[in-house]
């Protein structure tokens, strides 16, 4: 292994690896979110689910020996948790919001009660694939080692895009959100299509988790989530419900998060609390400069009770 | 005949005080009764998780009951936990009741917190009342403007509350971090960065008889007050039409943007009260402990009530006891901390779930409605 | 016949409520034999993290087996109002006598308030503070000397790195931690005087993503040994063993989890602390108000060397092991200089492990990247 320090390129490779590297669950949990709000429906319990499936990730992919079967047992776990948030907005009068924190609490307790027992030993990791092979520098070889998950996030990001501007059945999720009467008017059952969007976006953030525990930090604790999932269900309303949006979210926001570490590297350690709020500040600022009153609802879901 | 005619005219005529009172006592009765059906499914289906696992229920419900309230210490064990909760929950319950979902009470405290100490420290030798005043006045006046700028922002800018309010809590925390270890370190707090401690004559002691810090009073206090301002002062019924139909509001002539405000400042005020009352009843000095949770549990307890601040009392306490005992639990029954997280997640998915069970049954329905 | 039954009944609802009951103060009821030493852990992190708690609860584990002795424990304690109610909690509704808050951020305001409002309760803190001018007698501070395990950490990893660049993630910049660094920087300095140590803040003791960020940061820059100070080094270790890094343990033995890669590790060895304090108050006899020790009195050890370390670094290690051993020895001596150029320890000067200047360390040597 060559000795060289990238020096200052070690920084925007830093941005650039921080930007897959932590931005992947938010993408996940993001888009599964959208999904859910484009249906009418606010899921605030994806942090609880991330939790949960990274807690279901690591723990089967232990026992089974495959940290695919682990992914796949999260997101299922995910879909679950989904769901039962589903059925249980579905009833009348229950706050979708309130019970989306209630869900988080739950899915915390859940995943930490379980889980005590992975938290020692080590689990099968993803793999990943080498996109730097083209460079002699270690450095640049190991930054652009990418998860497959992120190719699987960005297809589902790209494909969620285009299920809503082209497909009947995006369409469907969206006439659901912005007008319940208007569906059932033509005929679709708003319940089930909400009930199957929740799901959905539980499963994606099963993911999400999986991804935490399997791959990058690539373990399985307490701590593990840092508020992640809370965070991208902010970062979906910052992108306005566009799943291409919500890639780009995620890939500022883990860019972002990656600078504190990576200018301590370089020497500039002064202050380093602040630059760990880097990613919330640019938030706020791009939010700032690019919103205004009147286009804040421009893409809202009309049912969503957050805007109501 | 005569029957309809008595139905109609029931209808028709005005309400006379026994039918109110009929009225109040059946939907008083609901609003106890759903929520001790769902506190009762909540703890059958904790037990049956209990018993998977082969724990006995009974065990564990009688030392929540040790740990919450049988005794005296429980009791006011409960009610300490309870007290910060009171605060944090009316930093959300308030702008709630415009419609807006704020969840930055975390940050607010932190600051709210800092900034109690800063004033504390800088008053060194003034009376202790004098100083206490001045760390709230402090401690009220930057959480107070912290969340006023969410409210600002969604206003003027459009930005939605919600987000906002979520990233100027992690900005707010991390700038409390930067200020406690930096600038406002005390260099003898060497292994906790904390800033210097405050005057001695400004502690908050505890409530003669109890072991329960004056914080508590406050919380009581401001929850009675401010349920009082959202229901029976103009302000709260200007509030609550923004909170009912934003666009009727205006189209009424109401200041929105002064009201959202306004009503955002109270809240984050309520939340740096808590961060003093921190710093002067416990810590007796700013550091990482005011980063604890409390705003984020306040804002569940908020939601709890139904954003209703005398409703604020009894879930804080529910939760206060929650927390109590869960330390006894983890002793005797050797079970991991994270137990008394699924009994929370459980009995809020129950009480919140059980809100369908409103208007579901004729007994609780006065019988002259249709 | 119904008389038979009915009588048949009470009896069983006299046996369910006997049982009930029996079963209710068992629980509820203050433990069995009166005799009982109750003892209180306190931690303020999960018990199995791998790293600070983890460390303290096998010293717990290890005293279980006493005689005569109840171990309570208690995780995920906050260091605000809830770690006193605990505390009482324990006093009053198990009957302990002996509390052991394992966390630093404890003591001042919360170890201090219980000890006085309990002056027959005995308090032990693991951290330094105690002190006989101010604090009350029931209190104490117990703590142990690791610095010098990471300074044979260095020495190890000064042999091993190929790249003579040496990476420390460290949680906050606290005198503990400081010196920590310096001996880790300072051992490996003293086998090549060229080594340098990369440090990166995160700035809590337990943030997983960004330990993660840190460690592959690190390896960026062309580091290849590591060392970390957080409460829960598990992230750390397993990615530096996943960027092909070297790591030397801390808190408590990492080995499982960089079988390639682990060197040594500094650990806490706190049951034979624990033991000490237990005899004691078993044998009713005054327990030492401010217990400290270092490797010598057996409250630190070093982890078995990994595959990876070579016959030259054993050696070095060892000698210098056995000089520690003897007791004395000085890691921080003059002359030596901080990594801005001042002069901080002029020479003639040595500090042995107790020395109290050390606990208000606040420079890194030369040799250390980084800023505080």
């Amino acid at each position: 292994m060559s000795g060289d320090a990238l020096g200052l390129w070690g920084v925007p490779l830093a941005v650039a690896s921080g930007a897959i590297r932590v931005g992947t669950p938010f993408l996940f949990v993001s888009i599964g979110e959208c999904l859910t709000e484009k249906s009418g429906r606010i899921n605030l319990g994806l942090e609880g689910t991330l939790v949960l499936g990274a807690m279901t990730g690591y723990g089967v992919s232990l026992e089974s020996g495959s940290p695919w079967v682990g992914v796949l047992a999260a997101g299922g776990v995910g879909a679950l948790f989904g769901m039962l948030h589903g059925w249980l907005c579905k009833l009348p009068r229950v706050n979708d919001i309130a019970l989306g924190i209630a869900m988080m609490l739950l899915g915390m307790g859940l995943a930490f009660f379980f889980g005590k027992p992975y938290i020692q030993p080590s689990a099968p990791m993803l793999p990943s694939i080498s996109l730097g092979f083209w460079s002699d520098v270690p450095q640049v070889r190991a930054a652009l080692e990418v998860s497959v998950l992120f190719f699987v996030g960005v297809a589902l990001a790209v494909a969620l895009w285009w299920a809503f501007a082209s497909t009947r059945l995006g369409l469907i999720v969206r006439i659901v959100g912005d007008s319940a009467d208007a569906a059932r008017a033509m005929g679709y059952p708003v319940d089930l299509v909400r009930f199957l969007a929740t799901a959905g976006g539980g499963f994606l953030a099963g993911l999400g988790g999986a991804y935490l525990s399997l791959y990058y930090p690539g373990s399985w604790s307490e701590r593990i989530s840092s508020g992640q999932g809370l965070m991208a269900v902010a970062l979906v309303i910052f992108a306005r419900w566009s799943p291409l949006r919500c890639l780009l979210a995620a890939l500022l926001f883990g860019g972002a998060g990656a600078l504190g570490p990576a200018l301590q590297a370089v020497g500039v350690s002064e202050g380093y609390y602040l630059f760990y709020a880097a990613p919330y500040v640019l938030t706020l600022l791009v939010m700032a400069l690019t919103v205004s009153p009147g286009r804040q609802l421009t893409g809202a879901p009309g049912e969503l009770s957050v805007q109501k | 005949m005569s029957e309809a005619v008595a139905a109609k005219t029931a209808l028709t005529a005005a309400p006379t005080t026994r039918g109110d009172l009929e009225v109040r006592l059946r939907r008083g009765a609901e609003t106890v009764a759903v929520p001790a059906i769902a506190l009762g499914a909540a703890a059958a289906l904790f037990s049956l998780f209990l018993l998977l696992l082969g724990k006995s229920p009974l065990d564990f419900f009688a030392l929540v009951a040790r740990g919450a309230f049988t005794s005296w210490f429980s009791l006011q064990n409960t009610l300490q936990r309870a007290a910060p909760l009171l605060l944090t929950a009316l930093c959300c319950a308030v702008p709630a009741r415009l419609g807006l979902v704020i969840i930055g009470a975390e940050g607010a405290l932190a600051l709210g917190g800092l900034a109690a100490a800063g004033a504390g420290i800088a008053l060194g030798g003034a009376p202790g009342a004098i100083v206490q005043l001045a760390m709230a006045l402090a401690g009220m006046a930057v959480g107070g403007l912290w969340i006023a700028l969410a409210g600002a922002l969604r206003h003027w800018r459009g930005i939605n509350e919600t987000i906002s309010s979520l990233i100027l809590s992690y900005i707010a925390i991390a700038l409390m971090n930067h200020f406690v270890e930096g600038p406002m370190k005390d260099p003898a707090s060497l292994n906790k960065p904390s800033t210097h401690a405050i005057p001695d004559a400004a502690v908050i002691g505890t409530i003669p008889g109890t072991d329960v810090h004056w914080g508590l009073a406050v919380g009581l206090v401001l929850c009675v007050v401010l349920w009082l301002l959202m229901s029976r002062t103009s302000f709260g019924f200007a509030a609550r039409i923004v909170g009912g139909n934003l666009r009727a509001a205006q189209l009424q002539g109401l200041a929105v943007g002064r009201l959202i405000v306004i009503a955002c400042f109270i809240a984050g005020a309520c939340a740096g009260l808590a961060g003093m009352i921190e710093v002067a009843a416990v810590n007796g000095r700013a550091n990482a402990s005011l980063v604890v949770g409390y705003g984020y549990t306040g804002i569940l307890v908020a939601f709890l009530a139904r954003h209703n601040p005398l409703a604020v009392i009894p879930i804080a306490v529910l939760f206060g006891g929650i927390v109590a005992s869960g330390g006894l639990i983890q002793r005797r029954m050797g079970l991991p901390d994270a137990t008394i997280l699924v009994l929370e997640g459980i009995v809020f998915v129950a009480i919140l779930a059980s809100d369908t069970l409103y208007g579901r049954w004729r007994i609780f329905q006065p019988r002259s409605a249709t | 016949m119904s008389q038979n039954w009915t009588a048949g009944r009470r009896t069983v609802v006299k046996g369910l409520g006997a049982a009930a009951l029996a079963a209710g103060t068992g629980i509820l009821g203050r433990p069995a034999r009166a005799a009982d030493l109750v003892i209180g852990f306190i931690y303020v992190g999960p018990k199995d993290d791998y790293g600070y708690n983890q460390a303290h609860a096998e010293g717990a584990a290890a005293c279980k087996s006493i005689p005569g002795v109840k171990i309570l424990e208690e995780e995920n304690v906050p260091e605000t109002i809830d770690v006193q109610k605990t505390m009482e909690s324990m006093i009053n509704l198990d009957g302990a006598t002996l509390l052991f808050p394992t966390s630093f951020g404890y003591f001042d305001p919360h170890v201090l308030k219980m000890a006085e409002k309990y002056p027959k309760i005995q308090f032990r803190h693991a951290g330094g503070l105690w002190n006989e001018a101010k604090h009350p007698k029931n209190a104490g501070s117990y703590f142990a000397y690791i610095g010098m395990g990471q300074y044979l950490n260095g020495i190890v990893a000064g042999h091993t790195s190929k790249t003579k660049k040496l990476g420390f993630v460290a949680a906050k910049p606290i005198p503990q931690v400081l010196l920590n660094i310096n001996s880790f920087t300072l051992g490996a300095r003293a086998v090549d005087p060229s080594i340098t140590t990369q440090v990166i803040f995160t700035g809590e003791w337990s943030l997983p993503v960004k330990e993660a960020e840190a460690t592959n940061t690190l390896a960026d820059q062309g580091i290849d040994t590591l060392t970390f100070h957080v409460d829960s080094p598990k992230v750390a270790a397993e990615t530096a063993e996943r960027r092909g890094m070297f790591v030397c343990g801390y808190h408590a033995n990492q080995a499982k989890l960089a079988p390639k890669g682990y060197l040594t590790g500094a650990e806490w060895n706190w049951a034979n602390m624990y033991k000490m304090f237990i005899e004691l108050a078993k044998a009713g006899k005054p327990m030492p108000n401010f217990a400290r020790g270092g490797m010598k009195e057996g409250y630190v050890k070093m982890s078995p060397y990994g595959p990876a370390v070579g016959d030259a670094a054993k050696k070095h290690a060892d000698s210098v092991k056995a000089e520690i051993l003897k007791g004395g020895y000085s890691v921080i001596k003059g002359p030596l200089k901080d990594n801005k150029g001042n002069v901080v320890v002029p020479a003639g000067t040595a500090y042995v492990e107790t020395a109290i200047e050390l606990e208000s360390m606040n420079y890194l040597v030369e040799g250390v990247q980084g800023s505080i």
